[in-house]
């Protein structure tokens, strides 16, 4: 799938590149999109070494497997195939924690690791378990209750209320999140 | 409030990992090497979503398909001037906060498109993104059915913000 969209993106743009004239532009963008990346990289980087090392504390200190047995009556409801007691489950608590607290970076490593535990509960290393497409879900649904970059983007544009938009973004989320979970739940019955 | 939450956390799970007789020294340099390593296995899927969505982007096609649309988009009145930045969310981050920011300086951060945008960019998140970087750095091809999903679920989300703007302002 992913597959389809990269080689339809690449193949689209250039083909639509060409007919328009705007080639030149695309041709900037394939000069310059591997250094962007490297920006984007180096922008998370050291988020992620920092709190790979934050975490392995709690983990080696048995913190973070507190948080996931007070946390299990609600995650096994939503990843049943996940057994008690495993060390994803403390990962998947960390990463929606610091997604509900908007520390977005910090919820990428864990998240990372998450689904590196989850590929060891997995049977078919190919393809994507029943548990890591919920918790990939929960992922792209927001999670996030502050959105703290929007917050400031606003009032650096001098808005009369830049915190207004709190309310509405959080009924959102708690609707894409609700939604993410009946859609995963009606998807996976419907498509083995 | 929002300064207290990082120092409050790191406090914890120090303070914790002590009274546990953890080295909480040697812990953390075991996890920063582990993340090294997972930093450095993320980078090529970054390298390639960028790659491709940026090529998409300049070459203009997403213009030509928000132009194209917009006879669809006027009949079931969806504001058409939130659709690039609705289109771009799941694909690119960034394409998608420079819109919202065009959006502040053309129409007016507390206006309604400027309120609908910023609940846009808050509520949803680069789904596509998300979607390769997780399964990308541990291998999965099968993805099942989790983009269609996904991309079902900013649908509602935008719908949401749309509606709710529209009942809250």
């Amino acid at each position: 799938m992913i597959n389809i969209i990269w080689f339809s993106f690449i193949v689209v743009g250039i083909i639509y590149g060409i007919i328009t004239g705007n080639i030149s532009l695309v041709n900037e963008e394939i000069v310059t999109s591997a250094k962007k990346s490297l920006d984007i990289f180096l922008g998370i980087f050291p988020t992620i070494v920092l709190w790979l090392g934050i975490m392995t504390i709690a983990t080696d200190s048995g913190l973070l497997k507190k948080i996931s047995d007070f946390l299990y009556p609600f995650l096994c409801k939503l990843f049943p195939e996940i057994p008690k007691g495993h060390e994803s489950l403390g990962y998947i608590s960390s990463n929606i924690t610091a997604n509900i607290l908007g520390l977005g970076n910090a919820a990428t490593p864990f998240g990372l690791k998450a689904m590196k535990s989850l590929q060891s509960l997995n049977k078919d290393k190919g393809k994507a378990s029943r548990s890591m497409i919920t918790f990939i879900l929960l992922n792209t649904s927001g999670l996030t209750l502050l959105p703290t970059t929007v917050i400031t983007l606003r009032s650096i544009n001098k808005s009369v209320d830049a915190t207004s938009i709190i309310i509405p973004t959080i009924i959102v989320t708690l609707v894409s999140t609700i939604s993410a979970i009946i859609l995963d739940k009606l998807f996976n019955k419907v498509i083995k | 409030m929002n300064n207290y939450i990082l120092p409050f956390i790191v406090f914890l799970i120090v303070i914790y990992g002590i009274i546990k007789k953890c080295n909480v020294y040697d812990s953390f340099i075991k996890g920063a090497k582990e993340g090294i390593e997972i930093a450095i296995s993320i980078f090529p899927s970054i390298l390639a979503i960028i790659f491709s969505s940026r090529i998409l982007i300049s070459s203009g096609f997403i213009d030509f398909a928000v132009s194209s649309l917009e006879p669809i988009l006027e009949f079931l009145s969806f504001p058409k001037e939130i659709f690039p930045m609705a289109l771009l969310r799941p694909i690119s981050g960034n394409a998608s906060l420079s819109l919202m920011l065009d959006i502040f300086s053309k129409y007016g951060v507390d206006s309604y498109l400027g309120l609908i945008a910023s609940t846009l960019q808050g509520s949803t998140d680069t789904t596509l993104y998300v979607i390769s970087l997780y399964f990308g750095t541990i291998g999965i091809r099968k993805i099942k059915y989790s983009l269609y999903a996904a991309l079902l679920v900013d649908l509602i989300g935008i719908i949401t913000a749309i509606t709710l703007v529209n009942i809250i302002f």
